[in-house]
Protein backbone atom coordinates (compact mmCIF):
# COMPACT_ATOMS: atom_id res chain seq x y z
CA UNK A 1 0.00 0.00 0.00
CA UNK A 2 1.20 3.52 -0.72
CA UNK A 3 0.11 7.09 -1.28
CA UNK A 4 -0.88 8.59 -4.60
CA UNK A 5 1.11 11.47 -6.11
CA UNK A 6 -1.35 13.00 -8.54
CA UNK A 7 -0.34 15.05 -11.59
CA UNK A 8 -1.98 16.19 -14.82
CA UNK A 9 -1.94 15.37 -18.53
CA UNK A 10 1.13 15.08 -20.79
CA UNK A 11 3.72 14.63 -18.03
CA UNK A 12 6.84 14.54 -20.21
CA UNK A 13 10.24 12.97 -19.75
CA UNK A 14 11.97 16.36 -19.38
CA UNK A 15 10.01 17.10 -16.20
CA UNK A 16 10.10 13.48 -14.99
CA UNK A 17 13.88 13.57 -15.27
CA UNK A 18 15.57 16.74 -16.60
CA UNK A 19 18.19 16.32 -19.35
CA UNK A 20 20.74 18.29 -17.34
CA UNK A 21 21.02 15.36 -14.89
CA UNK A 22 21.58 12.67 -17.51
CA UNK A 23 25.31 12.79 -16.76
CA UNK A 24 25.29 10.02 -14.15
CA UNK A 25 23.54 6.69 -13.70
CA UNK A 26 23.94 6.46 -9.90
CA UNK A 27 20.59 5.32 -8.40
CA UNK A 28 20.73 7.80 -5.51
CA UNK A 29 21.52 10.68 -7.92
CA UNK A 30 18.61 9.65 -10.16
CA UNK A 31 16.25 9.39 -7.18
CA UNK A 32 17.24 12.82 -5.90
CA UNK A 33 16.26 14.59 -9.19
CA UNK A 34 13.05 12.69 -9.99
CA UNK A 35 10.21 15.02 -11.03
CA UNK A 36 12.36 17.99 -10.05
CA UNK A 37 10.95 20.46 -12.61
CA UNK A 38 7.36 19.34 -11.94
CA UNK A 39 7.24 18.95 -8.15
CA UNK A 40 10.41 19.90 -6.26
CA UNK A 41 8.90 18.40 -3.07
CA UNK A 42 8.43 14.93 -4.58
CA UNK A 43 11.94 13.48 -4.26
CA UNK A 44 12.22 14.66 -0.66
CA UNK A 45 8.92 13.22 0.51
CA UNK A 46 8.18 10.14 -1.62
CA UNK A 47 8.04 6.85 0.31
CA UNK A 48 8.56 3.21 -0.66
CA UNK A 49 5.35 1.81 -2.12
CA UNK A 50 3.90 5.13 -3.33
CA UNK A 51 2.28 5.37 -6.77
CA UNK A 52 2.25 8.11 -9.41
CA UNK A 53 -1.07 9.06 -10.99
CA UNK A 54 -1.15 11.02 -14.25
CA UNK A 55 -3.65 11.95 -16.93
CA UNK A 56 -3.31 11.26 -20.63
CA UNK A 57 -0.05 10.58 -22.53
CA UNK A 58 2.10 10.03 -19.47
CA UNK A 59 5.86 9.92 -20.21
CA UNK A 60 5.78 11.56 -23.62
CA UNK A 61 9.08 12.74 -25.11
CA UNK A 62 12.51 11.24 -24.86
CA UNK A 63 13.46 7.55 -24.75
CA UNK A 64 15.49 8.22 -21.59
CA UNK A 65 14.64 5.40 -19.23
CA UNK A 66 15.85 7.48 -16.30
CA UNK A 67 12.33 8.94 -16.41
CA UNK A 68 11.19 5.50 -15.26
CA UNK A 69 14.22 4.27 -13.33
CA UNK A 70 14.40 7.45 -11.22
CA UNK A 71 10.88 6.58 -9.98
CA UNK A 72 11.93 3.01 -9.29
CA UNK A 73 14.89 4.23 -7.23
CA UNK A 74 12.47 6.45 -5.27
CA UNK A 75 10.47 3.36 -4.32
CA UNK A 76 7.51 4.05 -6.62
CA UNK A 77 5.60 0.81 -7.19
CA UNK A 78 3.30 1.70 -10.10
CA UNK A 79 2.29 4.46 -12.48
CA UNK A 80 -1.43 4.87 -13.13
CA UNK A 81 -2.53 7.02 -16.07
CA UNK A 82 -5.25 7.50 -18.66
CA UNK A 83 -2.72 6.64 -21.37
CA UNK A 84 1.04 6.29 -21.82
CA UNK A 85 3.55 7.27 -24.47
CA UNK A 86 4.83 4.10 -26.07
CA UNK A 87 8.52 4.25 -25.14
CA UNK A 88 7.70 5.15 -21.53
CA UNK A 89 5.27 2.24 -21.35
CA UNK A 90 8.04 -0.18 -22.36
CA UNK A 91 10.64 1.46 -20.11
CA UNK A 92 8.34 1.21 -17.08
CA UNK A 93 7.80 -2.50 -17.73
CA UNK A 94 11.52 -3.04 -18.24
CA UNK A 95 12.20 -1.34 -14.89
CA UNK A 96 9.63 -3.57 -13.18
CA UNK A 97 7.12 -0.75 -12.64
CA UNK A 98 3.65 -1.70 -13.90
CA UNK A 99 2.08 0.96 -16.14
CA UNK A 100 -1.65 0.80 -15.36
CA UNK A 101 -4.09 2.29 -17.84
CA UNK A 102 -7.52 3.42 -16.67
CA UNK A 103 -9.84 6.23 -17.73
CA UNK A 104 -10.86 6.60 -14.06
CA UNK A 105 -7.85 8.46 -12.67
CA UNK A 106 -10.26 11.15 -11.43
CA UNK A 107 -11.33 8.70 -8.72
CA UNK A 108 -7.88 9.04 -7.15
CA UNK A 109 -6.89 12.20 -5.27
CA UNK A 110 -3.44 13.39 -4.30
CA UNK A 111 -2.46 11.60 -1.09
CA UNK A 112 -5.05 8.79 -1.26
CA UNK A 113 -3.93 5.42 0.09
CA UNK A 114 -3.79 2.96 -2.82
CA UNK A 115 -3.53 -0.81 -2.91
CA UNK A 116 -3.08 -2.72 -6.19
CA UNK A 117 -4.34 -6.11 -7.26
CA UNK A 118 -2.39 -6.66 -10.48
CA UNK A 119 -3.71 -10.15 -11.12
CA UNK A 120 -7.37 -9.20 -11.07
CA UNK A 121 -6.90 -5.65 -12.35
CA UNK A 122 -8.23 -3.70 -9.36
CA UNK A 123 -7.00 -0.45 -7.79
CA UNK A 124 -8.34 -0.31 -4.22
CA UNK A 125 -8.60 3.29 -3.10
CA UNK A 126 -8.44 2.79 0.69
CA UNK A 127 -9.11 6.47 1.35
CA UNK A 128 -12.39 6.71 -0.57
CA UNK A 129 -13.27 3.01 -0.34
CA UNK A 130 -13.76 2.88 -4.09
CA UNK A 131 -12.44 0.14 -6.40
CA UNK A 132 -11.24 1.01 -9.90
CA UNK A 133 -10.97 -1.77 -12.48
CA UNK A 134 -8.37 -1.99 -15.24
CA UNK A 135 -7.40 -4.56 -17.88
CA UNK A 136 -4.70 -6.74 -16.30
CA UNK A 137 -1.40 -6.66 -18.18
CA UNK A 138 -0.68 -9.63 -20.50
CA UNK A 139 0.97 -12.56 -18.73
CA UNK A 140 4.33 -12.21 -20.57
CA UNK A 141 4.54 -8.60 -19.39
CA UNK A 142 3.57 -9.52 -15.81
CA UNK A 143 6.38 -12.09 -15.89
CA UNK A 144 8.89 -9.30 -16.62
CA UNK A 145 7.41 -7.14 -13.86
CA UNK A 146 7.24 -9.97 -11.32
CA UNK A 147 10.86 -10.84 -12.04
CA UNK A 148 11.77 -7.25 -11.14
CA UNK A 149 12.32 -5.91 -14.66
CA UNK A 150 13.88 -6.96 -17.96
CA UNK A 151 17.42 -7.57 -16.65
CA UNK A 152 16.47 -10.13 -13.97
CA UNK A 153 13.86 -11.55 -16.35
CA UNK A 154 16.39 -12.12 -19.15
CA UNK A 155 18.91 -13.59 -16.71
CA UNK A 156 16.33 -16.14 -15.75
CA UNK A 157 15.49 -16.85 -19.39
CA UNK A 158 19.11 -17.05 -20.56
CA UNK A 159 20.13 -19.11 -17.54
CA UNK A 160 22.80 -16.62 -16.48
CA UNK A 161 21.48 -15.97 -12.95
CA UNK B 1 -2.99 -6.36 -48.01
CA UNK B 2 -0.25 -5.49 -45.53
CA UNK B 3 1.05 -2.01 -44.77
CA UNK B 4 4.79 -1.23 -44.89
CA UNK B 5 5.03 -1.69 -41.10
CA UNK B 6 3.33 -5.09 -41.29
CA UNK B 7 5.59 -6.23 -44.12
CA UNK B 8 8.81 -5.17 -42.41
CA UNK B 9 7.87 -6.66 -39.05
CA UNK B 10 6.72 -9.90 -40.66
CA UNK B 11 10.00 -10.22 -42.52
CA UNK B 12 11.95 -9.46 -39.32
CA UNK B 13 9.96 -11.94 -37.22
CA UNK B 14 9.26 -14.67 -39.75
CA UNK B 15 5.63 -14.44 -38.73
CA UNK B 16 2.46 -13.60 -40.60
CA UNK B 17 1.13 -11.00 -38.23
CA UNK B 18 -1.33 -8.16 -38.66
CA UNK B 19 -1.71 -4.88 -36.78
CA UNK B 20 -2.37 -5.56 -33.11
CA UNK B 21 -0.38 -8.83 -32.96
CA UNK B 22 2.78 -9.08 -30.91
CA UNK B 23 5.88 -10.43 -32.65
CA UNK B 24 9.42 -11.21 -31.61
CA UNK B 25 11.53 -9.50 -34.26
CA UNK B 26 15.22 -9.63 -35.17
CA UNK B 27 16.78 -6.21 -35.69
CA UNK B 28 19.03 -5.21 -38.60
CA UNK B 29 20.81 -2.43 -36.69
CA UNK B 30 20.89 -1.38 -33.03
CA UNK B 31 21.99 2.21 -32.42
CA UNK B 32 23.04 3.76 -29.11
CA UNK B 33 24.69 7.13 -28.50
CA UNK B 34 26.20 8.33 -25.22
CA UNK B 35 23.66 6.18 -23.38
CA UNK B 36 25.59 3.15 -24.67
CA UNK B 37 27.34 3.53 -21.28
CA UNK B 38 24.04 2.71 -19.56
CA UNK B 39 23.29 -0.07 -22.07
CA UNK B 40 26.71 -1.56 -21.34
CA UNK B 41 26.15 -1.35 -17.58
CA UNK B 42 22.86 -3.20 -17.99
CA UNK B 43 24.37 -5.66 -20.47
CA UNK B 44 27.11 -6.60 -18.02
CA UNK B 45 24.52 -7.30 -15.34
CA UNK B 46 22.87 -9.83 -17.70
CA UNK B 47 25.84 -12.17 -17.32
CA UNK B 48 26.22 -12.56 -21.10
CA UNK B 49 29.79 -12.46 -22.35
CA UNK B 50 29.53 -11.36 -25.99
CA UNK B 51 27.09 -9.14 -27.86
CA UNK B 52 24.91 -11.02 -30.34
CA UNK B 53 26.49 -9.39 -33.40
CA UNK B 54 29.34 -6.89 -33.23
CA UNK B 55 28.67 -5.73 -36.83
CA UNK B 56 25.04 -4.71 -36.28
CA UNK B 57 25.58 -2.44 -33.30
CA UNK B 58 26.29 1.21 -34.18
CA UNK B 59 27.56 3.69 -31.60
CA UNK B 60 27.91 7.39 -32.50
CA UNK B 61 28.82 9.57 -29.51
CA UNK B 62 26.93 12.85 -29.86
CA UNK B 63 25.02 14.15 -26.84
CA UNK B 64 27.84 15.80 -24.90
CA UNK B 65 30.83 16.08 -27.21
CA UNK B 66 33.58 16.71 -26.34
CA UNK B 67 32.79 15.60 -22.77
CA UNK B 68 31.58 18.56 -20.70
CA UNK B 69 32.28 17.21 -17.22
CA UNK B 70 34.07 14.36 -15.46
CA UNK B 71 30.97 12.16 -15.09
CA UNK B 72 30.35 12.36 -18.84
CA UNK B 73 34.04 11.73 -19.58
CA UNK B 74 33.91 8.58 -17.47
CA UNK B 75 30.86 7.35 -19.37
CA UNK B 76 32.48 7.97 -22.76
CA UNK B 77 35.65 6.24 -21.57
CA UNK B 78 33.59 3.19 -20.55
CA UNK B 79 32.03 3.17 -24.05
CA UNK B 80 35.42 3.26 -25.78
CA UNK B 81 36.66 0.39 -23.59
CA UNK B 82 33.51 -1.60 -24.35
CA UNK B 83 33.90 -0.96 -28.09
CA UNK B 84 37.41 -2.47 -27.97
CA UNK B 85 36.43 -5.36 -25.73
CA UNK B 86 33.37 -6.34 -27.80
CA UNK B 87 35.07 -5.47 -31.12
CA UNK B 88 32.13 -3.22 -32.08
CA UNK B 89 32.75 -2.51 -35.76
CA UNK B 90 30.76 0.70 -36.17
CA UNK B 91 31.86 3.21 -33.54
CA UNK B 92 31.85 6.92 -34.34
CA UNK B 93 33.72 9.19 -31.95
CA UNK B 94 33.32 12.83 -31.01
CA UNK B 95 34.44 13.98 -34.47
CA UNK B 96 31.55 12.51 -36.48
CA UNK B 97 28.16 14.02 -35.68
CA UNK B 98 24.63 13.39 -34.49
CA UNK B 99 23.48 9.76 -34.47
CA UNK B 100 20.42 10.31 -36.70
CA UNK B 101 22.58 11.95 -39.38
CA UNK B 102 25.44 9.46 -38.99
CA UNK B 103 23.22 6.37 -39.33
CA UNK B 104 22.17 7.04 -42.93
CA UNK B 105 25.40 8.91 -43.87
CA UNK B 106 27.58 5.96 -42.89
CA UNK B 107 25.39 3.36 -44.56
CA UNK B 108 23.51 1.92 -41.57
CA UNK B 109 20.04 2.53 -42.98
CA UNK B 110 18.38 0.59 -45.79
CA UNK B 111 14.78 0.55 -46.99
CA UNK B 112 12.87 -2.28 -45.33
CA UNK B 113 15.22 -2.65 -42.39
CA UNK B 114 14.13 -2.89 -38.76
CA UNK B 115 16.30 -0.52 -36.73
CA UNK B 116 16.04 0.24 -33.02
CA UNK B 117 17.88 3.02 -31.22
CA UNK B 118 18.09 4.29 -27.67
CA UNK B 119 16.78 7.67 -28.75
CA UNK B 120 13.20 8.69 -29.41
CA UNK B 121 14.02 10.39 -32.72
CA UNK B 122 15.18 7.08 -34.20
CA UNK B 123 12.02 7.43 -36.33
CA UNK B 124 14.22 9.59 -38.62
CA UNK B 125 15.26 6.60 -40.77
CA UNK B 126 11.67 6.17 -41.89
CA UNK B 127 12.66 8.86 -44.41
CA UNK B 128 14.52 6.04 -46.21
CA UNK B 129 11.70 3.48 -45.95
CA UNK B 130 12.98 1.74 -42.80
CA UNK B 131 10.92 0.80 -39.75
CA UNK B 132 12.97 2.48 -37.06
CA UNK B 133 11.93 3.23 -33.53
CA UNK B 134 13.20 4.32 -30.12
CA UNK B 135 13.63 2.05 -27.10
CA UNK B 136 15.15 2.40 -23.62
CA UNK B 137 18.68 1.46 -22.56
CA UNK B 138 17.71 -1.62 -20.59
CA UNK B 139 15.71 -2.93 -23.52
CA UNK B 140 18.76 -2.31 -25.73
CA UNK B 141 20.88 -4.41 -23.36
CA UNK B 142 18.44 -7.22 -24.13
CA UNK B 143 18.87 -6.56 -27.87
CA UNK B 144 22.66 -6.63 -27.52
CA UNK B 145 22.31 -10.02 -25.84
CA UNK B 146 19.71 -11.62 -28.10
CA UNK B 147 19.39 -9.53 -31.28
CA UNK B 148 15.64 -9.35 -30.91
CA UNK B 149 12.79 -7.75 -29.01
CA UNK B 150 9.01 -7.97 -28.75
CA UNK B 151 7.00 -5.42 -30.70
CA UNK B 152 3.32 -4.92 -31.17
CA UNK B 153 2.65 -4.60 -34.91
CA UNK B 154 1.22 -1.09 -35.10
CA UNK B 155 -1.86 0.11 -36.88
CA UNK B 156 -0.93 2.64 -39.56
CA UNK B 157 -2.16 6.15 -40.30
CA UNK B 158 -1.82 7.12 -43.95
CA UNK B 159 -1.02 10.78 -44.53
CA UNK B 160 -1.34 12.18 -48.05
CA UNK B 161 0.28 15.54 -48.68
CA UNK B 162 -0.32 17.44 -51.89
CA UNK B 163 0.62 20.82 -53.34
CA UNK B 164 3.77 22.91 -53.57
CA UNK B 165 5.10 24.50 -50.40
CA UNK B 166 4.74 28.28 -50.80
CA UNK B 167 7.77 30.55 -50.56
CA UNK B 168 8.74 30.86 -46.88
CA UNK B 169 7.29 27.48 -45.89
CA UNK B 170 9.44 24.36 -45.61
CA UNK B 171 9.14 20.68 -44.58
CA UNK B 172 9.55 21.84 -40.96
CA UNK B 173 6.46 24.03 -41.26
CA UNK B 174 4.56 21.11 -42.76
CA UNK B 175 5.39 18.68 -39.97
CA UNK B 176 4.73 21.29 -37.27
CA UNK B 177 1.33 21.90 -38.84
CA UNK B 178 0.56 18.17 -38.98
CA UNK B 179 1.59 17.71 -35.32
CA UNK B 180 -0.62 20.64 -34.37
CA UNK B 181 -3.55 19.03 -36.18
CA UNK B 182 -3.02 15.46 -34.94
CA UNK B 183 -1.77 16.49 -31.44
CA UNK B 184 1.19 15.09 -29.50
CA UNK B 185 -0.65 11.84 -28.83
CA UNK B 186 -2.29 11.62 -32.25
CA UNK B 187 -0.08 8.85 -33.62
CA UNK B 188 0.90 7.20 -30.31
CA UNK B 189 1.56 3.45 -30.82
CA UNK B 190 0.90 3.92 -34.56
CA UNK B 191 3.04 3.82 -37.65
CA UNK B 192 2.60 6.66 -40.11
CA UNK B 193 3.10 6.37 -43.88
CA UNK B 194 3.53 9.57 -45.91
CA UNK B 195 2.41 9.84 -49.53
CA UNK B 196 1.65 12.48 -52.13
CA UNK B 197 3.40 14.77 -54.60
CA UNK B 198 4.68 17.05 -51.83
CA UNK B 199 6.60 14.15 -50.33
CA UNK B 200 7.86 12.99 -53.74
CA UNK B 201 9.19 16.46 -54.51
CA UNK B 202 10.76 16.87 -51.09
CA UNK B 203 14.54 16.58 -50.64
CA UNK B 204 15.99 13.73 -48.59
CA UNK B 205 16.94 16.29 -45.95
CA UNK B 206 13.33 17.56 -45.78
CA UNK B 207 12.01 14.00 -45.53
CA UNK B 208 14.38 13.40 -42.62
CA UNK B 209 12.92 16.46 -40.88
CA UNK B 210 9.41 15.04 -41.32
CA UNK B 211 10.24 11.52 -40.11
CA UNK B 212 12.36 12.89 -37.26
CA UNK B 213 9.58 15.10 -35.91
CA UNK B 214 6.80 12.55 -36.39
CA UNK B 215 7.94 11.19 -33.03
CA UNK B 216 6.43 14.35 -31.55
CA UNK B 217 2.96 13.07 -32.43
CA UNK B 218 3.83 9.76 -30.85
CA UNK B 219 4.62 7.82 -34.04
CA UNK B 220 6.33 4.47 -33.54
CA UNK B 221 7.61 4.63 -37.12
CA UNK B 222 7.28 7.39 -39.76
CA UNK B 223 7.80 5.80 -43.13
CA UNK B 224 8.19 7.55 -46.49
CA UNK B 225 8.17 4.94 -49.28
CA UNK B 226 11.59 4.93 -50.97
CA UNK B 227 11.91 6.25 -54.54
CA UNK B 228 14.76 6.85 -56.98
CA UNK B 229 15.87 9.86 -54.92
CA UNK B 230 16.20 7.64 -51.86
CA UNK B 231 18.20 4.95 -53.66
CA UNK B 232 20.45 7.52 -55.31
CA UNK B 233 21.27 9.11 -51.93
CA UNK B 234 21.93 5.77 -50.25
CA UNK B 235 23.75 3.94 -53.07
CA UNK B 236 27.27 5.34 -52.50
CA UNK B 237 26.84 4.83 -48.75
CA UNK B 238 25.46 1.32 -48.19
CA UNK B 239 26.91 -2.11 -48.85
CA UNK B 240 24.99 -4.59 -50.97
CA UNK B 241 21.60 -4.47 -52.63
CA UNK B 242 18.60 -2.43 -51.64
CA UNK B 243 15.01 -3.47 -51.97
CA UNK B 244 12.18 -1.06 -51.23
CA UNK B 245 9.23 -2.33 -49.18
CA UNK B 246 5.87 -0.94 -50.27
CA UNK B 247 2.33 -1.27 -49.00
CA UNK B 248 -0.14 -3.36 -50.96
CA UNK B 249 -2.69 -1.30 -52.89
CA UNK B 250 -5.46 -2.64 -50.63
CA UNK B 251 -3.50 -2.21 -47.38
CA UNK B 252 -5.71 -1.57 -44.38
CA UNK B 253 -5.16 1.78 -42.66
CA UNK B 254 -6.62 2.90 -39.37
CA UNK B 255 -7.11 6.41 -40.73
CA UNK B 256 -6.37 8.30 -43.90
CA UNK B 257 -5.68 12.03 -43.73
CA UNK B 258 -5.12 14.58 -46.50
CA UNK B 259 -3.22 17.84 -46.28
CA UNK B 260 -2.91 20.45 -49.01
CA UNK B 261 0.13 22.64 -48.41
CA UNK B 262 -0.52 25.21 -51.18
CA UNK B 263 -1.49 27.89 -48.64
CA UNK B 264 0.63 26.73 -45.70
CA UNK B 265 1.98 29.65 -43.68
CA UNK B 266 5.26 29.38 -41.76
CA UNK B 267 4.47 27.64 -38.46
CA UNK B 268 5.80 27.80 -34.93
CA UNK B 269 5.43 25.50 -31.90
CA UNK B 270 4.90 27.60 -28.79
CA UNK B 271 6.00 26.79 -25.22
CA UNK B 272 5.83 24.19 -23.70
CA UNK B 273 4.52 21.49 -26.05
CA UNK B 274 5.31 20.62 -29.67
CA UNK B 275 1.63 20.42 -30.60
CA UNK B 276 0.97 23.99 -29.43
CA UNK B 277 1.28 25.17 -33.04
CA UNK B 278 0.21 28.39 -34.74
CA UNK B 279 1.28 30.47 -37.75
CA UNK B 280 4.44 32.49 -37.06
CA UNK B 281 2.42 35.65 -37.77
CA UNK B 282 0.33 35.00 -34.60
CA UNK B 283 3.35 35.39 -32.33
CA UNK B 284 5.43 37.81 -34.39
CA UNK B 285 7.14 40.56 -32.40
CA UNK B 286 8.08 38.58 -29.31
CA UNK B 287 11.66 39.48 -28.40
CA UNK B 288 14.32 36.74 -28.44
CA UNK B 289 17.49 36.15 -26.41
CA UNK B 290 18.77 33.07 -28.25
CA UNK B 291 18.31 31.42 -31.63
CA UNK B 292 19.62 27.92 -32.32
CA UNK B 293 19.86 26.57 -35.87
CA UNK B 294 20.94 22.96 -36.13
CA UNK B 295 20.31 19.46 -34.72
CA UNK B 296 19.17 16.20 -36.32
CA UNK B 297 15.96 17.97 -37.26
CA UNK B 298 17.31 20.96 -39.22
CA UNK B 299 21.11 20.99 -39.21
CA UNK B 300 21.81 19.90 -42.78
CA UNK B 301 23.45 21.62 -45.75
CA UNK B 302 20.23 22.74 -47.42
CA UNK B 303 19.05 24.21 -44.10
CA UNK B 304 22.26 26.26 -43.92
CA UNK B 305 21.86 27.28 -47.55
CA UNK B 306 18.53 28.91 -46.67
CA UNK B 307 20.05 30.52 -43.57
CA UNK B 308 23.17 31.79 -45.34
CA UNK B 309 21.10 33.39 -48.11
CA UNK B 310 19.12 35.31 -45.48
CA UNK B 311 22.17 36.30 -43.40
CA UNK B 312 24.40 37.24 -46.36
CA UNK B 313 25.80 40.72 -45.77
CA UNK B 314 23.63 41.28 -42.65
CA UNK B 315 24.27 41.35 -38.91
CA UNK B 316 22.17 39.61 -36.28
CA UNK B 317 20.45 41.73 -33.62
CA UNK B 318 22.94 42.75 -30.90
CA UNK B 319 20.73 41.31 -28.12
CA UNK B 320 20.47 37.87 -29.74
CA UNK B 321 22.89 34.98 -29.39
CA UNK B 322 22.80 32.95 -32.61
CA UNK B 323 24.15 29.41 -32.25
CA UNK B 324 24.62 27.14 -35.25
CA UNK B 325 25.19 23.38 -34.92
CA UNK B 326 25.76 21.23 -38.03
CA UNK B 327 24.31 17.71 -37.85
CA UNK B 328 27.57 16.02 -38.86
CA UNK B 329 31.13 16.70 -40.01
CA UNK B 330 30.15 15.75 -43.55
CA UNK B 331 27.53 18.51 -43.42
CA UNK B 332 29.95 20.88 -41.66
CA UNK B 333 32.63 20.47 -44.34
CA UNK B 334 30.13 20.85 -47.16
CA UNK B 335 28.76 24.02 -45.55
CA UNK B 336 32.31 25.36 -45.23
CA UNK B 337 33.08 24.56 -48.88
CA UNK B 338 29.92 26.32 -50.00
CA UNK B 339 30.74 29.36 -47.90
CA UNK B 340 27.66 29.11 -45.66
CA UNK B 341 29.64 28.82 -42.43
CA UNK B 342 31.69 31.96 -43.21
CA UNK B 343 28.51 33.89 -44.02
CA UNK B 344 26.86 32.84 -40.76
CA UNK B 345 29.96 33.66 -38.68
CA UNK B 346 30.30 37.08 -40.33
CA UNK B 347 26.67 37.78 -39.48
CA UNK B 348 27.43 37.08 -35.82
CA UNK B 349 26.75 33.36 -35.35
CA UNK B 350 28.64 31.08 -32.97
CA UNK B 351 29.24 27.79 -34.78
CA UNK B 352 29.52 24.82 -32.43
CA UNK B 353 30.86 21.39 -33.29
CA UNK B 354 28.40 18.80 -34.65
CA UNK B 355 26.50 17.24 -31.76
CA UNK B 356 23.27 17.49 -29.76
CA UNK B 357 24.48 20.20 -27.35
CA UNK B 358 21.82 22.82 -26.68
CA UNK B 359 18.85 20.82 -28.07
CA UNK B 360 18.42 18.94 -24.81
CA UNK B 361 20.00 21.52 -22.56
CA UNK B 362 23.20 19.51 -22.28
CA UNK B 363 25.79 22.22 -23.03
CA UNK B 364 26.96 24.83 -25.58
CA UNK B 365 23.94 27.10 -25.36
CA UNK B 366 21.87 26.85 -22.18
CA UNK B 367 19.23 29.52 -21.52
CA UNK B 368 18.88 31.44 -18.27
CA UNK B 369 15.63 32.02 -16.37
CA UNK B 370 13.26 34.46 -18.01
CA UNK B 371 14.93 34.08 -21.42
CA UNK B 372 13.14 33.26 -24.64
CA UNK B 373 14.61 31.17 -27.44
CA UNK B 374 13.67 30.08 -30.92
CA UNK B 375 15.14 26.87 -32.24
CA UNK B 376 15.02 24.60 -35.27
CA UNK B 377 15.13 21.53 -32.99
CA UNK B 378 12.32 19.09 -32.25
CA UNK B 379 11.21 19.58 -28.68
CA UNK B 380 10.27 22.58 -26.51
CA UNK B 381 9.24 21.06 -23.20
CA UNK B 382 9.67 23.11 -20.05
CA UNK B 383 13.37 23.31 -19.21
CA UNK B 384 14.39 21.57 -22.43
CA UNK B 385 17.09 24.10 -23.38
CA UNK B 386 18.06 25.17 -19.88
CA UNK B 387 16.20 26.93 -17.10
CA UNK B 388 12.67 25.66 -16.38
CA UNK B 389 11.78 29.35 -16.38
CA UNK B 390 12.87 29.89 -19.98
CA UNK B 391 10.63 29.66 -23.05
CA UNK B 392 11.35 27.88 -26.31
CA UNK B 393 9.67 28.24 -29.72
CA UNK B 394 10.31 25.80 -32.57
CA UNK B 395 10.41 26.87 -36.21
CA UNK B 396 12.10 26.44 -39.59
CA UNK B 397 15.69 27.57 -40.31
CA UNK B 398 14.30 30.46 -42.40
CA UNK B 399 12.11 31.75 -39.54
CA UNK B 400 15.07 31.30 -37.18
CA UNK B 401 17.52 33.21 -39.40
CA UNK B 402 15.17 36.15 -40.01
CA UNK B 403 14.27 36.30 -36.32
CA UNK B 404 17.97 36.38 -35.38
CA UNK B 405 18.34 39.53 -37.49
CA UNK B 406 15.29 41.32 -36.11
CA UNK B 407 15.71 40.14 -32.51
CA UNK B 408 12.08 39.10 -32.38
CA UNK B 409 9.94 36.29 -33.77
CA UNK B 410 9.47 37.24 -37.41
CA UNK B 411 7.58 35.78 -40.36
CA UNK B 412 10.25 35.01 -42.99
CA UNK B 413 8.00 35.82 -45.95
CA UNK B 414 9.06 39.13 -47.38
CA UNK B 415 12.69 38.46 -46.47
CA UNK B 416 13.26 35.81 -49.14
Amino acid sequence: MGRAWKYGDDINTDVLYPGRYLDSYEPSYLASHALEDLDPEFAKNVKEGDVIVGGKYFGCGSSREQAASALKYCGVKAVIAKSFARIYYRNAINMGIPPIETPDVDKINHGDEIELDMENGIIHNRTTGEDIRFNPLPSFIMEIINDGGLVPHLKKKLGTE
Amino acid sequence: MPTIAEKILNRASGQNAVAGDIVSAKVDRAMSHDNAALVWKNFKSLGVEKVWDNERIVIPIDHRVPANNIKVAEGQKAIREMVKLQRIKHYYGINTGICHQIMPEKGHVKPGWLIVGTDSHTTTYGAFGAFSTGIGATEMAGVWATGELWLRVPHTIKINVSGSLPKGSYPKDLILYIIGELTAEGANYRAVEFYGDTMQNMSISGRMTVSNMSMEMGAKAAIIPPDEKTFEWLRPRVEGDMQGVYADPDAVYEREIHFDVSDLEPQVAKPHTVDNVSPVSDVAGKHLDQVFIGSCTNGRTDDFEVVAKILEGKKIHPDVRLIVGPASYEVYLEAIEKGYIQTMIKAGAVVINPGCGPCLGAHEGIMASGERGLSTTNRNFKGRMGSPDSELFLASPATAAVSAITGEITDPRGWL
